[in-house]
């Protein structure tokens, strides 16, 4: 089991999310699965393999740069039975491969995990080429995939784990660097579809991701210094959608949902869908890209840039309560 | 091969799939079917399932059968044709194809119980599914070897040439990739679409052990499946007719998707001896 405690939390964090899922995360999964393999897209260092690789050298494959056979190999694998997770750059497994995904993952209903490293702007300086701001989108438009958003690198341990026990296809997306903030000192349990409520409030409620469940805690804290109560839930599953926590908040004056994603297809989409279909819920102030590149530069540059930064999101937040009478 | 027996069996089986592929074809009326390449490939199907492919139809998901991955999907009406054949699918259910709600229809779909292993389709896919199931079948010492079948249109898709190139890599020696070399391609004859000039070459630079062969001949075809380089994985380019056994769709881009007349239905019957 992963145990999450303030000791491991900073260990994690200092692996950044992909290090530690792959590097603890694998090693808890391989107790479930021992025969699980891996596969990657000459990404195996990047993603922090090298210790399953040494370990298990017969259950690790690299099939070069190849994210369309990548995908193909794995459900081909996974035809014979085998649990099999398969890892590349989440801007290439998500549109390079996407209709292998469809096809392999979806249609055919393949039980891989397919996880996306260096999601949303964590390839900085590389630029635009290699940001993942669609993956969501993508990965929800194809029937029957699970996808889990972690909100820091202990969550994506557990992430790992808890999609291995699923038996069905799962999208896994990273964001965030190495020495990545921490949301959870004590230990939990992570539950496939159940968001965790980080922070209690009640007369906003902002529904976050990923590394933005972090950065909405701190921006709730600037929030609450006007005299407004913010709770602040960790969406750490973006399909299926956790509906019944938005329902029990469906008394706030409003949302807000926060992402290191395109505000087009991702999980403010995900829950304007939902609040289309009920009654009496919420508006929604959907923060995240704007529908735009970026100027590469390093994290925080980028995330200033995108209004992701706690003190930003905590001004537009208090833009949208004085619109609301 | 030089047993009378199994070449008139081969033979006969052929000739039954043949006549198939147009009664379903014809069915269909004006909505059609993929009949010039489900033609093109009958006499490589008729091989593998009536002499070549280990498989038992009482125990569909025994582990150490032998894989066929019919990556180029339109060639699907020819798999059922020759699945019914050996058993898998009752001429009851093939009598279904294309009828509103029933699982045979242009691509198939993936039913173990049904002998279809792969959801064809979207070409390339195929090759590179059978590349993962080769590996992890080489990885568990199984009795059974992996054939796959590509279109030479379908060769046009990078994704065929990564997986092509994972095979030698991998030392994918359960492993035959076939190409039914027929020439044509939707739009026309590839060699003015896209060219591959020297298929075989390519395959041979990507580590395969190669052979050409006439896609017609039973007799070849059943040497070339059954002799196999047992250090390096294996190809065979077969030649073929698009449309072959009928006069008019031979070598006819029209036939690549066509819907037969009462009139060209009996034509093409009284054509198949």
């Amino acid at each position: 089991m992963v145990v999450n405690n303030k000791l491991n939390s900073r260990v994690y964090s200092k692996l950044g999310q992909s290090g530690a899922s792959f590097g603890v995360g694998l090693l808890e999964a391989l107790k479930l699965y021992p025969d699980l393999i891996v596969l990657s897209a000459d990404m195996s260092k990047t993603a922090g393999l090298d210790r399953f690789k040494s370990m298990y050298p017969d259950q690790f494959f690299n099939v070069g740069i190849a994210e369309q056979n990548l995908i193909g190999i794995a459900a081909g694998m996974s035809s014979e039975g085998k649990k099999v997770i398969v890892t590349a750059q989440a801007a290439f497994i998500s549109m390079r491969s996407f209709e292998q995904v469809r096809q392999y993952m979806g249609y055919m209903h393949s039980d891989i995990i397919a996880i996306g490293i260096g999601a949303g702007f964590s390839l900085t300086f590389f630029g635009n080429t290699h940001y993942a701001i669609e993956d969501i989108s993508i990965m929800r438009s194809i029937p029957g995939m699970t996808i889990l958003s972690p909100s820091d690198a202990g969550q994506a341990t557990k992430a790992l784990v808890a999609a291995t026990e699923l038996n069905a296809p799962v999208y896994i997306r990273f964001t965030g660097t190495m020495n990545c903030p921490i949301v959870y000192n004590e230990d939990y349990k992570l539950e496939v579809g159940k968001a965790i409520q980080v922070k209690e409030g009640t007369n906003i409620t902002i529904i976050a991701t990923g590394s933005m469940v972090y950065n909405s805690i701190k921006a709730a804290e600037i929030v609450e210094k006007e005299g407004l109560s913010v709770r602040v839930i960790d969406m750490h599953t973006i399909k299926p959608l956790d509906i019944d926590i938005l329902k029990k908040c469906c008394k706030s004056k409003f949302f807000v949902s926060v992402e290191e994603h395109n505000i087009v297809g991702g999980l403010g989409t995900a829950i304007s869908e939902l609040i289309a279909s009920q009654n009496n819920f919420p508006t929604l102030l959907r923060l995240g890209v704007m529908d735009s590149f970026s100027h590469p530069g390093d994290y925080a540059f980028l995330l200033k840039q995108n209004r992701l930064q706690p003190e930003q999101i905590a001004e537009d937040i208090l833009i949208k309560n004085k619109s609301i009478i | 091969m030089h047993n009378v027996e199994k070449y008139n069996y081969l033979k006969e089986l052929s000739h039954k799939l043949r006549l198939r592929i147009l009664e379903l074809t014809y069915g269909v009326k004006k909505s059609g079917a993929h009949v010039g390449g489900g033609l093109s490939c009958v006499e490589i199907l008729a091989t593998l399932y009536g002499s070549i492919l280990k498989f038992d139809i009482n125990n569909p998901l025994d582990r150490n059968r032998d894989r066929f991955i019919l990556s180029k999907g339109h060639g699907a009406i020819a798999l059922y044709s020759v699945l019914e054949q050996v058993g898998f699918i009752s001429k009851e259910e093939l009598d279904q194809f294309e009828v509103n709600g029933y699982p045979y229809y242009a691509h198939a779909s993936r039913n173990l119980l049904k002998g279809i292993e792969f959801s064809g389709g979207s070409l390339g896919l195929g090759l590179s599914y059978a590349i993962g199931v080769a590996i992890l079948c080489k990885k568990e010492n199984l009795n059974n070897h992996i054939y796959v079948l590509l279109g030479d249109g379908e060769c046009d898709e990078g994704l065929v040439w990564e997986s092509l190139m994972s095979a030698a890599h991998f030392n994918l020696t359960n492993l035959t990739v076939i190409v039914d070399c027929n020439g044509l391609q939707s739009d026309g004859y590839t060699s003015v679409i896209m060219n591959h000039s020297a298929l075989s070459d390519k395959f041979i630079s990507f580590g395969f052990n190669v052979i050409d062969i006439d896609g017609h001949d039973l007799n070849v075809l059943h040497d070339a499946l059954k002799v196999k380089d047992l250090t390096r994985p294996n190809a065979i380019i077969a030649h073929t007719v698009k449309g072959k056994g009928v006069s008019f769709m031979e070598n006819n881009k029209k036939w690549h998707h066509g819907s037969l007349t009462s009139d060209e239905y009996e034509q093409a019957v009284s054509e198949q001896k």
